[in-house]
């Protein structure tokens, strides 16, 4: 349960802030909504993928003719088929991607990067003679030396992924190929003397692993390349725009040629903003006659073939002076991007220190590609692994200190008109007021949570710890469009282009029920196809109930200027006399309904519908403080979490209830990543643990309730002050459970995930 | 005069300077400004008259989207940071 | 192949179908009987999206072979509500807001009408052991778990 730390006073909103059932509940409640593996059309064929078992080989030749022969086959694809794009940066969540680099992701040209790398695809009339058809491909490879370890793959002798690579400093391209694709670095004051003068200085190393969204819903993508051209695609994204953009370069087709229908999505986390089957369905269905084909990934494909986020290196060295104040910050980090260029190291640099003031402070940050899948952004791509590594230090800080560590934070914290590590001045930001609710939450002042391994209390080896991290997170505004018309019973339909990913149709259409003066109940959210409704840039970045709700404030204002007019038609008066208010129009005592309104619109002068599309900068960054008790059981190394509450300036929230689930989530994410997942290679670079088996995500019985508390400080930028609330809480978790466990055993956690292994080698039992 | 906050890989061509004022009414014209000064530092920013994709100009604290065309005051504070990638 | 007669009753109604000896009970729901209300997420059971009540017992339909059903009665998510409207754990999952993306939601309805019927008053503990085998990755499960329990409530009290 959520408690609410009113920091102003709110307007009296009479939508906004209340907890409706969300308009597309009952669907998903009973089965009856379509996601993308449900789509059936008529003479649909099944497609499969042949993929890479090595980690790095060129293909020499592929022989697909005994598989084009098998009865039932209608197509057989490998990189040939497809033509090859250039070099060319296009949107992509809230960053970019290079197209060229992701047609090969899709399937390999000349060369396999990765265990799993697509080679080859068959659609046949049914799944079971795909998968045999798949067996009568012969792929010749010529192996060659793979690296899978970032520090080993900067190395000047390491085996090269991309021949035609080059270090990339700001513009400038290096002479020599290299696997290191870019440097950047943050740079203010000097840090050398400012370390030579501190008090205090800690300097810790960190790595992480690679981990995987671990969305439920496979990937998944339906095409028909129908005779005249016309290319569909139905699929679970969480950016439709960006795929058919993606779409029409890997096939060589306009994209007015292709249109994405984007079917209800089982959870994306980042993982799906590009497309990995779309192109392989597509020319598939092209090259089989234009039947429909349908692909849909097993688990196991998902694990080793998607998009996961970045195992990472990074060093973090801070200092403050003997009153407590940070003096100086350097960080050192390298991020796996897999085998194309692209990992989210420039948000973790642009994240790792942002919570405080500090006045000398140095970043290099390094895009390293290896042999491993293309890494993708998973929800505040970059900001967790270094939050880990930040977290920790300041706790270590705080401690050597003696200073509480939520104060030590609320001390270097950083607010309006403070600088951020990566240089701009902050505007308004809600830290401080976020690190000082969760200071006076009950939680902090609570004796340690009990212990749930043993209750009794009578086992000395568990031990039980508390800990506190903070997370930053940029947020997006992004494009987004929308249309809505009036229908005669005075409720509204609403046409958007952003996949509702977790309740968005509600946030959404609420705004625009605020706006206009109805019931949330009266508004009916549909979210449609790429030629239905203007541009929408992805549901990703925590933008939509931000972008997306701005447009649908926009959309009840325009629907209300018009009815006004409609009542002062028939009051035979001008507009501007018209009074609108909750649903009620008026003017000189005489007044009218909205729905008696909209019942009269062909009486005066025909329907009533608006559009609009808006892009805002205004979406201002978001702020969480974390904090859990857990215990350690110092025998088994496993960890247990017995209390967790969340803290995060949310500005305003529209509909509450999901506001906590996003921090819920989120912290369920960041908990798993702490103490469970990781991709696990062997050294031919296999990925061994590809099931939900082996790569443990948190269930029901490792999490306790946990608590949020919604900070709401309205953003001044946004008309009903909405925040993106849904990366930030992924960031604090893997800080703040390292810093629990340390208070817990003694021992500082260097390594996700912190396994029972890592602990038992921590406390020297291993 | 806006300020223009050197990145640091560029200062090499700055003579180490990280803050550098300069004349002109939009990012583009700054950094026309600043290449007249510090010859070659517009190629490491522009690519085929665009600001470098994955380069985003921060105009007083807010991430612009109109690039060289975003219009600066006497007043501006100016960053070229990395374009980050959110999921 | 050579395929193989079935017969189910599947909602309460008998159902007859073909199957091919190694085809799941999944794939025949969803492919055969287009009954797409029960997910996939694993296929290994190891995600419970698939969850079906299959006579009495909670089954993850991915490891049950179709022939398996035969003579059996099955319930899918499809046959949870009632003819007077949704059943209350379908209630309560909405008014909760129980789901974010609703992929697994149908698993978890479904495995949460197999507990109740088993033990209509467990406490949080048994429910989070009971949904262990069903991940969800959107919402940390605080909000299925109080959907849970306050619809164990109002079953008992009605
Ligand atoms: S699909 Fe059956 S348990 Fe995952
Ligand atoms: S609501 Fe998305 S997996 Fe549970």
């Amino acid at each position: 349960m959520s408690s609410a730390t009113p920091t102003i006073e709110k307007p009296p909103y009479r939508v906004v802030g209340t907890r409706p059932i969300r308009p597309d509940g009952v669907d998903k409640v009973t089965g009856r909504a379509i996601f993308g593996a449900d789509v059936r059309l008529s003479g649909l064929l099944h497609g499969r993928v042949l993929r890479s078992p090595h980690a790095h080989a060129r293909i020499k030749s592929i022989d697909t003719r005994a598989a084009e022969a098998l009865p039932g086959v209608k197509a057989v694809v490998t990189g040939h088929d497809f033509p090859d794009p250039q070099n060319k940066v296009a949107a992509s969540g809230e960053g970019t991607v290079n197209l060229r680099s992701l047609a090969h992701n899709c399937i390999a040209r000349d060369k396999v990067l990765y265990f799993g790398h697509a080679v080859a695809a068959v659609a046949a009339t049914t799944p079971n003679i795909a998968e045999e058809a798949l067996k009568l491909i012969t792929v010749e490879y010529e192996l060659l030396p793979h690296v899978l370890d970032v520090r080993e793959a900067m190395r000047p002798d390491a085996p090269l992924l991309h021949d035609d690579l080059r270090t990339n400093e700001m513009g400038q391209r290096a002479e020599t190929p290299s696997n290191i694709a870019n440097h950047t670095r943050h740079e203010r004051g000097d840090v050398n003397q400012a370390f030579a003068e501190a008090a205090v200085v800690v300097e810790r190393e960190f790595r992480t692993s690679m981990v995987h969204q671990g969305y439920i819903e496979p990937q998944n993508g339906t095409a028909l390349w129908n005779a005249d051209g016309q290319i569909s695609v139905w699929c679970s994204t969480q950016a439709p725009f960006d795929e058919r953009n993606q779409l029409a370069e890997i096939l060589g087709m306009p994209v007015s040629k292709i249109k994405v229908t984007p079917t209800e999505i089982g959870g994306g986390f980042g993982g799906k903003l590009s497309v990995f089957l779309e192109p392989l369905a597509a020319m598939l269905s092209k090259k089989a006659g234009h039947r429909p084909v349908k692909m849909a990934m097993n688990r196991a494909e998902v694990l080793a073939a998607t998009a996961p986020t970045s195992g990472s290196y990074i060093r973090v060295k801070i200092g403050a002076d003997k009153n407590g104040c940070i003096v100086a910050a350097q960080a050192w980090m390298v991020y796996e991007a897999g085998a194309f260029p692209g990992s989210p190291v420039d948000a973790g640099a642009g994240v790792i220190f942002a919570p405080y003031r500090i006045p000398n402070v140095l970043i290099d940050a390094y895009d390293v590609v290896v042999n491993k899948p293309r890494a993708g952004a998973y929800r505040a791509p970059g900001a967790t692994n270094a939050a880990f590594a930040s977290e920790s230090v300041i706790d270590e800080l705080a401690e050597k200190l003696g200073i509480d560590p939520l104060e030590f934070r609320i001390l270097n914290g950083a607010k309006e008109g403070d600088r951020r590590a990566d240089g701009p001045v902050y505007k308004r930001i809600g830290f401080i007021e976020t690190a000082q609710a969760a200071k006076a939450h009950p939680h902090y002042s609570a004796p340690l949570a009990p212990s749930r391994l043993d209750p009794e209390g009578k086992n000395p080896a568990i031990k039980r710890g508390r800990g506190v991290a903070a997370g930053f997170w940029f947020n997006w505004g992004g494009k987004s469009s929308a249309w809505a018309s009036l229908n005669p019973d005075g409720t509204v339909s609403l046409i958007e282009g952003s996949p509702d990913i977790g309740g968005s149709r509600a946030s959404i259409a609420m705004q625009l029920a605020e706006s206009l003066g109805v019931r949330a109940e009266d508004v009916k959210p549909a979210v449609v196809d790429t030629d239905s409704v203007g541009y929408n840039d992805a549901t990703g970045g925590s933008r939509v109930t931000f972008g997306t709700g701005w447009v649908a404030w926009r959309l009840g204002e325009k629907l209300k200027q018009q009815l006004k007019a409609r009542a002062a038609l028939l009051w035979e008066v001008t507009p501007d006399q018209v009074k609108a208010e909750a649903g009620v129009f008026s003017c000189n005592g005489r007044s009218i309904t909205l729905k008696e309104l909209a019942g009269k619109l062909d009486e005066t002068g025909g329907p009533i519908v608006a559009s609009d599309t808006f892009e805002s900068d205004e979406y201002g960054p978001g702020f969480g403080v974390h904090i859990v008790d857990l215990e350690v059981d110092t025998e088994t190394g496993k960890v247990q979490i017995l209390r967790y509450t969340a803290a995060q300036d949310v500005g305003t929230a529209i509909h509450p209830a999901y506001v906590e689930g996003q921090l819920q989530g989120g912290v369920a994410q960041g908990i798993g990543w702490a103490l469970n997942e990781e991709f696990v290679y062997d050294a031919q670079g296999h990925l061994l643990n590809a099931s939900f088996l082996d790569y443990r995500i948190p269930t029901a019985l490792d999490l306790p309730m946990i608590d949020t508390v919604l900070v709401e400080v309205p953003n001044p930028g946004h008309p009903y002050g909405v925040r993106g609330v849904g990366e930030t809480p992924i960031v604090p978790p893997a800080g703040a459970v390292a810093n629990a466990i340390y208070h817990a055993i003694g021992a500082r956690m260097t390594a996700l995930p912190m396994s029972p292994a890592r602990i038992l080698e921590a406390q020297g039992k291993a | 005069m806006a300020r223009v906050w050197i990145p640091a890989l560029l200062r090499g061509m700055t003579g180490g300077q990280s803050e550098i004022e300069v004349a002109g009414e939009t990012v583009g014209a700054l950094i026309d400004q600043l290449e007249a000064r510090y010859p070659g530092i517009r190629e490491r920013l522009v690519e085929a008259g665009r600001l470098r994709p994955n380069i985003a100009v921060v105009v007083d604290g807010t991430r612009s989207r109109q690039g060289l065309r975003q219009p600066v005051s006497e007043q501006s504070e100016v960053h070229f940071v990395p374009a980050i990638s959110g999921g | 192949m050579n395929k193989i007669p079935v017969q189910a009753c599947i909602n309460g109604e008998a159902v007859v179908f073909l199957c091919e000896p190694n085809q799941t009970l999944l794939e025949v729901l969803r492919e055969e009987l287009g009954l797409t209300g029960t997910k996939e997420g694993c296929s290994n059971g190891n995600c419970g999206a698939c969850n079906v009540i299959l006579d009495g017992a909670l089954v993850n339909s991915c490891l049950v072979l179709a022939v398996e059903a035969e003579g059996k009665s099955i319930t899918t998510i499809e046959g949870i509500a009632g003819p007077n409207g949704l059943h209350p754990i379908q209630q309560k999952f909405l008014e909760h807001a129980a789901l974010q993306c609703g992929i697994c939601t149908p698993g978890f309805i479904v495995a949460a009408k197999a507990l109740l019927d088993h033990n209509p008053q467990p406490t949080e503990e048994e429910a989070r052991r009971w949904l262990a085998g069903n991940l969800c990755r959107c919402t940390g499960y605080d909000k299925i778990i109080r959907a849970v329990l306050d619809a164990a409530e109002t079953l008992r009290n009605t």
